[in-house]
């Protein structure tokens, strides 16, 4: 073995030894890149779909936006000009995909603001309330979903599931008014104790209006927790159930771990892996829910925008928090897609 | 050989036999399902109730000109819900908006499984390109906001009933289309189906008679399930003003409330009887759904 021709070897070496390690580890690019491929498309489909979508309404859109009002020929066709509605439809659906892409999605007919801040505006709003929600909901269900497949059939779990399976029946928005009525209105004796909607009173600052804010969120906050928790808890519950006949956890009993080891320590952690994928599919999913509770407490978050939108209706309003709301539901989804493989490597593959 | 001869039965009393078995069987495995029990009564006194409806309650009943009561008025003997801004008998705008909230759930579920079950079905049979580009179009439709685009479509068609049970069908099918297109392509590995199609039976043949069949159950618990979904959507479009402003439902009823201000005077009797119609409705035909799916697919785990 001559001395020039170790390195070569040795690289040979690394190679053949690294070769099936990394060929394993490419696994997981290959899938990213089909997943966010996949994600493209879907937005670029949803971008063409609000396009369309959009222009299937019977009626001159500017007759809509000026409501009726007596209007003179040329202010018409001013208005026309103004929103590119004079062009032919190419380049209309042109535009809008040019102008999309750059995060332009034209002017609100109500606001005579660009679509995009109005949307930029309401979105912390509306981040603060599912945020909240979002985590309080999760946590309810895991915790819940875990106690009833660990304790199933008994009294416990039948009021936990008959529970949830209830307010999943409910109209978030009816569940809503009557919040609204019982602890804002107040009821008989019982006096409002919640602001009946907004986000904040005015006039607070510093950490007195951290309260406000907080005390305005607590009503809504509970509406959206007791709708949407119950999924979490069906789905938490069921993979346990899966899960609960497995020899390891036989195996993790007969070496005479207590149960509530064997329950935190082995059985938990696996079950909740299609939980995790639920988690980020409601993200995006609770767009709905939000879009309702945001009307009912008057939440100045996108949600409540799309409602006022609709009433007009403001298309191009309607059409980009349409475009948002989507483009969420699939961010979302593909985060599960890309975040599952790294929590079980076996889906990569 | 097909010919009765004596006391054997024909083929066509045999099948009818055997369907009266498996109805009878299915029948005895739902009766231990005591919270599908519970739904399908529930349903069934709804049902009649949105039946004999005109028995109780004339038509008129939500003729604003000619109203029994005063405005706002709480529960009393005469009105036992109350009255509505226009005077109206709350008792029976809700019996009589339990029609047009029943119907409109049916119609879009039915809609929307008769999609899905189309798709699923073709889909799984015919494989190919044909069965890649309807995937993909159920994989779109599939992580699209359910209630985002009907709530699109309903902006921007007219208001209509129509409107409103084609908004929710058009946007709800693909769930049934994936479960129908597995249980096609599980069907159709069988081997009566290979000896069907030595027999010379064509595609149509093999879907409706052999894998349709098969895939029925399934469906009709995807129905039973897609009702619930599509009465709370139908709500929450009525609710929001998308519904047909001209007939009565529950959600159409809690948007009246809420915009004659019942919420901020606190006339709590305007607005419960309508929100609890939809849930104990949304909720007996959950349970329906899931005692029949439980039935049939005692491994799929949704109600154990």
């Amino acid at each position: 073995m001559t001395a020039d021709a170790t390195p070569a070897l040795v690289e040979d070496e690394q190679r053949t030894a690294a070769g099936p390690r990394v060929r394993r580890s490419s696994a997981y690019p290959r899938y990213l890149a089909g997943k966010v491929a996949g994600a493209a498309v879907s937005l670029l489909a949803v971008l063409v779909t609000s396009f369309f979508l959009f222009r299937l309404i019977p009626g001159d859109p500017v007759k809509t936006m000026t409501g009726g009002r007596q209007v003179s020929a040329e202010q018409l066709a001013a208005y026309r000009e103004e929103f590119g509605l004079d062009l032919p439809l190419w380049r209309q659906f042109t535009d809008y995909c040019g102008k999309a892409l750059t995060g332009d999605f034209g002017t609100s007919y109500q606001f005579r603001a660009p679509v995009v801040d109005k949307i930029t505006e309401a979105l912390p709003n509306t981040l603060l309330l599912t945020g909240t929600a979002f985590v309080l909901y999760t946590a309810l269900g895991i915790f819940l979903g875990t106690r009833s497949a660990w304790r199933h059939g008994k009294l416990g779990d039948r009021v936990n599931t008959g529970l949830a399976l209830t307010l999943y029946s409910i109209p978030s928005f009816w569940l809503g008014l009557l919040l609204i009525i019982v602890l804002s209105v107040g009821i008989g004796p019982l006096p409002g104790m919640f602001p009946t909607g907004g986000m904040e009173s005015g006039g607070e600052e510093g950490f007195a209006y951290v309260l406000d804010v907080a005390h305005h969120l607590v009503l809504p906050v509970v509406t959206l927790v007791a709708v949407e928790y119950g999924q979490t808890l069906l789905v938490t519950r069921s993979a346990l159930l899966d899960e609960m006949g497995s020899d390891y956890l036989t195996t993790a009993r007969a070496k005479g771990l207590r149960d509530d080891l064997v329950r935190r320590r082995h059985a938990v952690p696996n079950a909740l892996l299609p939980t995790v994928t639920l988690i980020f599919i409601n993200l995006g999913r609770t767009v709905a829910g939000v879009i309702l509770v945001e009307t009912v407490f008057s939440w100045p978050g996108l949600g409540g925008l799309f409602y006022q939108a609709l009433s007009v209706p403001d298309l191009p309003l309607v059409q980009g928090l349409f475009f948002v709301f989507a483009a969420a539901v699939i961010l979302m989804n593909t985060l599960a897609d890309l975040v599952y493989p790294l929590l079980d490597p076996r889906v990569a593959r | 050989m097909t010919t009765s001869t004596g006391t054997a039965p024909g083929p066509r009393a045999l099948a009818r036999q055997r369907r009266r078995a498996s109805v009878a069987r299915f029948w005895r495995q739902y009766r231990s399902e005591r919270a599908g029990l519970y739904g399908l009564t529930a349903l069934s006194l709804c049902a009649l109730l949105a039946l004999f409806a005109p028995l109780f309650v004339g038509s008129d009943v939500s003729s604003v000109t000619d109203a029994p009561g005063r405005p706002m008025q709480s529960p009393s003997a005469e009105f036992p819900l109350g009255t509505d801004q226009f005077g109206r008998d709350l008792l029976g705008l809700v019996i009589w908006g339990s029609r047009v909230s029943l119907l409109v759930g049916l119609l879009a579920a039915v809609l929307s499984v008769a999609i899905g079950t189309l798709i699923g079905v073709t889909a799984g049979h015919f494989k190919g390109w044909y069965a890649t580009v309807m995937m993909r179009i159920t994989d779109w439709f599939l992580v699209m906001p359910t209630l985002v685009l009907a709530i699109a479509l309903a902006t921007v068609m007219s208001r209509s009933l129509t409107t409103t049970v084609v908004a929710i069908g058009v946007t709800t099918w693909p769930t049934t289309a994936r479960l129908v297109r597995a249980q096609t392509l599980a069907v159709e590995t069988r081997p009566y189906i290979e000896r069907a199609q030595a027999l010379g039976g064509g595609h149509w043949h093999i879907m409706s008679r052999h894998v349709l069949p098969n895939v029925m159950p399934l469906v009709l618990a995807q129905t039973t399930l897609i009702i619930s979904s599509a009465i709370l959507a139908e709500a929450t479009l009525a609710f929001l003003g998308l519904g047909d402003p001209t007939v009565v439902s529950w959600g159409g009823l809690l948007q009246d409330a809420r915009e004659a201000g019942a919420v901020s005077a606190g006339d709590w009797w305007y607005l419960v009887p309508p929100g609890i119609a939809i849930a104990v409705v949304a909720l007996a035909f959950t349970l329906c759904g899931r005692a029949v799916e439980s039935v049939l697919n005692p491994r799929l785990g949704v109600s154990r």
